[in-house]
């Protein structure tokens, strides 16, 4: 117990404070745990489960970064965050990376500071409203009361989309999507927006699903990835390329259940350096060869985390849609290993 | 003259007949509270028929209630349309409502061990009755509470415990039972010691001073004022620290006569040094000696109700003693301990709580060094603990206000001094007064300790707002859990609530 750290610890501060802080991996490393913010709560992407075990989308992510870093991806330290403490807590160095899915905008990239690191997921916000209104087209939503999360860039968005088509609306600020979805399904509001995957999480679950129309319009681009400090280059390239790694897995084939096989040496050079067999990629990330086949291990490649947490097989019930390998027509597509 | 000639004179009285019946029982009753007048009787109707409309819609909703199912989904299956609550979710997740989603199962009844001592300690400090002999568990009670639920070696609660003991018998021992030539050395001593530490934290606080205002840059009008505001202030105290180690020491020196200042530094110092230098090793040393372990639980990992009773129980008792004296101090004839106090309770006052979470989450990781790992649960207690005992103070101050100027004189023609007057005449009474307004501060505070759901802690409101609401299988989920959270929350406030009546009248003097 070192109980005199806090007692002296803002004398400390002054001493320790002026010193130049070491690499994240080193910090990690010597820890022995990664730091992840996540969220609060998003159906399918970040959830405790009943046993308070962490689930998720984005949850995957930072358990594969710290199996290529760690060798143990139970050695997480899961940091909830809000909407409006998750810049604060990254920027503070309370976390090493953010996987919450978070829209990567210039701002966040370029005065915020921080370095995104790729997109696991590409979102659009969209509308959903009772099908009894009979709108058929989110133009025609003149006049309509709005249910959205605050401090999010939805709300920017819906400012943008409403202000453009010059009708008017008028905003209903909530804090969490259980609220929304609440004051929603109670008649607070005549439109719910949020991001489309959200949307269709929700309605999924929704008494009577199909008393409710997703409207065609997708208002913005939002794509949602990881993202650490800026500054910290070798540690922004380790989270990079662990959800590459996961990316390129599913392009070449790659799953949890051929991976022990796979990684004894292929014909396929791409697998072979993947895996670490052949070169010595993981050696210029700062880690050892098998970095990578310990992140695919987790929970298998891109596809299957996609499948297993939020895909169609689940109550979440998402398609690929957008979030296909680019050879399947999708935007997923990982530079190559070489 | 009287007319004798009476033919009939009833010898006995009439037994009393029954009231008519308009005028008895229930209809009675009902005439004189809901239908006296035309507007008495529309207003009854009226609200007949809501509580008539909230009884429909609520009672079958409890009596279709479902216990037992996996998901929301499956609930909607069973009511098949009907209207019900799902309480499914609380059969499944009132462990994590209750102790939080990380902490572990296995060490529940931990807490439940902690809550019950509660009780017991809490006894001496609510009822005269209980024999005095239990305040000692009282004092016990926080290095067990702490064991239990934190968990980690016993040898850590009772080190500290040690040196609390040691710190008083240090105070004692300077203050009363050493002569007044041995406690010029020691003032001179411990003046020295206290002098230069105070420099050297002065000097330190300096450079941090200019280390702030170097990271705020002076990109931008207001982060060049506050920029020059830091160098000016780190200024200030490189001119002035070796001075005020001087002054403070030479203080602390002179006072050796009284033996109050100099004894309460000499115990501060030891206190100091011992958790500093002897603590760590020590217990360790004994923990690899004989284990004594519990499974040790990390502070992010406290949360349900729990997390709401713990941050409710500690910031009230320890906001109690510090508003006491922050109201003494706001009193007090002394320019610069009045001006402190003045100061605090007035910026405490002036700042919303959820401000002062915020700081404690966010803005104090900013001038942590990134591995100083200053519990984020000690951080909100501090912050809660600060804002009540502000607003306590206040209500103590009303009630020392509120005493006639004959008490104080009175006191003082007894010949008591400050202390003794505070403690025997002056407090008794102003707490007595105070009672009303310190329950409602401390009911206000427990249900404030909900706010820390804002700064991602998953204390009851967090719990159902994050983990529970979003999970997959129980979205949509909104009225049961929250209908629960209510519930425990009404029975303890009304309990405090009961408690303070039942006190106000046992301390009842007037007797009308």
């Amino acid at each position: 117990m070192k109980k005199s750290v806090i007692l002296g610890a803002f004398a400390v501060a002054g001493l320790s404070a002026g010193m130049a802080a070491a690499g994240t991996l080193d910090d990690v490393k010597a820890r022995g745990q990664l730091n992840c913010g996540v969220t609060t709560g998003v159906p399918g992407f970040a959830e405790p489960d009943a046993n308070g075990v962490w689930q998720g989308f984005d949850v995957a992510v930072c358990r594969a970064v710290a199996a290529a870093v760690l060798s143990d991806s139970n050695a997480v330290q899961f940091v909830p965050t809000t909407g409006k403490t998750r810049f604060t807590a990254l920027a503070s160095g309370e976390i090493d990376m953010l996987a919450r899915n978070t829209t990567w905008t210039f701002s966040r990239d370029v005065d915020l500071k921080f370095e995104f690191t790729g997109v696991n997921y590409y979102d659009g916000q969209g509308f959903m409203i009772p099908k009894e209104l009979g709108v058929s087209s989110a133009k025609d939503l003149d006049g309509a009361t709005v249910c959205i999360q605050t401090g999010t860039t939805t709300e920017l968005n819906l400012a943008d989309f409403f202000r453009s088509n010059n009708i008017s609306y008028e905003p209903v600020p909530i804090e969490t999507g259980a609220e929304a979805v609440q004051q929603y399904t109670a008649g607070a509001c005549d439109v719910y927006t949020t991001d489309a995957s959200a949307l269709a999480a929700q309605r999924a679950n929704f008494e009577d699903p199909d008393a409710h129309v997703i409207m065609p319009e997708i208002i913005s681009k939002e794509p949602l990835g990881p993202l650490v400090r800026h500054g910290d280059n070798e540690w922004g390239d380790i989270v990079r390329w662990t959800l590459n790694a996961l990316i390129t897995a599913e392009e070449l084939g790659v799953t949890s259940a051929n991976l022990a096989e796979l990684a004894g040496g292929t014909n396929n050079p791409e697998i072979n350096r993947l895996l670490g067999t052949e070169g010595d990629l993981g050696g210029m990330l700062g880690l050892d060869g098998d970095w990578a086949e310990r992140a695919i291990g987790v929970a298998g490649n891109y596809g299957e985390i996609f499948a297993t947490n939020i895909g169609e097989e689940t109550p979440i019930g998402l398609a690929r849609g957008l979030n296909a390998q680019y050879t399947d027509g999708g935007l997923i597509y990982s530079p190559p290993f070489r | 003259m009287t007319d004798t000639n009476v033919s009939f004179v009833r010898t006995e009285q009439i037994p009393p007949s029954p009231p008519p019946a308009a005028e008895a029982g229930i209809v009675k009753w009902m005439r004189e509270n809901l239908f006296s007048s035309i507007l008495n009787t529309v207003l009854t109707v009226i609200a007949a028929y809501v509580i008539i409309r909230l009884l429909m819609g609520i009672v079958p909703w409890f009596a279709n209630g479902v216990w037992e199912a996996g998901s929301m989904r499956e609930c909607r299956d069973i009511l098949a349309g009907a209207s019900g609550a799902c309480f499914a979710v609380l059969v499944d997740r009132w462990d994590h409502l209750l102790f939080g989603f990380k902490y572990p199962p296995e060490a529940y009844f931990r807490i439940v061990i902690a809550l019950v001592l509660l009780l017991v300690a809490a006894l001496p400090v609510l009822f005269q009755t209980v024999p005095r002999k239990l305040l000692l568990f009282t004092g016990l009670y926080p290095f067990i509470a702490y064991w239990l639920i934190w968990g980690g070696s016993l040898w850590t609660p009772l080190m500290l415990l040690a040196l609390f003991v040691l710190t008083a018998m240090v105070y004692r021992l300077i203050g009363e039972q050493i002569s007044t030539d041995m406690r010029k050395i020691a003032a001179a001593v411990v003046g020295l010691i206290a002098g230069v530490g105070l420099a050297y934290l002065l000097f330190i606080g300096a450079g941090e001073l200019g280390f702030i205002a170097n990271s705020i840059g002076t990109s931008g009008a207001l982060n060049t004022v506050a920029y020059g505001a830091f160098w000016l202030m780190s200024g200030f105290t490189y001119l002035f620290f070796i001075p005020m180690g001087i002054f403070v020491g030479y203080a602390i020196y002179n006072s050796y006569e009284g033996g109050g200042l100099v004894s309460v530094v000499t115990a501060l110092l030891f206190l100091y040094a011992a958790l500093t230098f002897v603590f760590g090793p020590v217990s360790d040393g004994l923990a690899s000696v004989v284990g004594l372990e519990l499974q040790a639980v990390a502070s992010r990992d406290l949360g349900g109700f729990v997390l709401n009773m713990i941050l409710g129980t500690v910031c009230v008792s320890l906001s109690i003693p510090l508003g006491i004296a922050l109201a003494l101090g706001r009193q007090s004839d002394m320019p610069l301990i009045k001006g402190v106090c003045v100061i605090f309770i007035e910026f405490i006052r002036g700042v919303p709580l959820i401000t002062l979470l915020f700081v404690a989450n966010v803005m104090l990781a900013y001038f942590m060094p990134p591995e100083s790992n200053f519990d984020l649960v000690l951080r909100v207690i501090i912050m809660i603990t600060a804002f009540s005992a502000a607003y306590i103070a206040e209500v103590i101050r009303g009630g020392l206000a509120a005493l006639p100027k004959g008490q104080y004189e009175a006191a003082d023609s007894l010949g008591l001094n400050y202390a003794q007057a505070t403690r025997l005449i002056i407090l008794p009474q102003a707490l007595k007064i105070s009672i009303p307004g310190i329950v409602n501060v401390a009911v206000g505070l427990f249900k404030d300790t909900t706010l820390v759901s804002i700064i991602s802690m998953f204390d009851l409101v967090g719990m159902i707002r994050g983990p529970i609401q979003n999970a997959t299988e129980w979205i949509g989920v909104y009225w049961e859990v929250y209908g629960f959270g209510a519930m425990l929350f009404f029975v303890v406030c009304y309990g405090i609530s009961q408690y303070s009546q039942w006190l106000e009248r046992q301390l009842q003097t007037d007797h009308h």
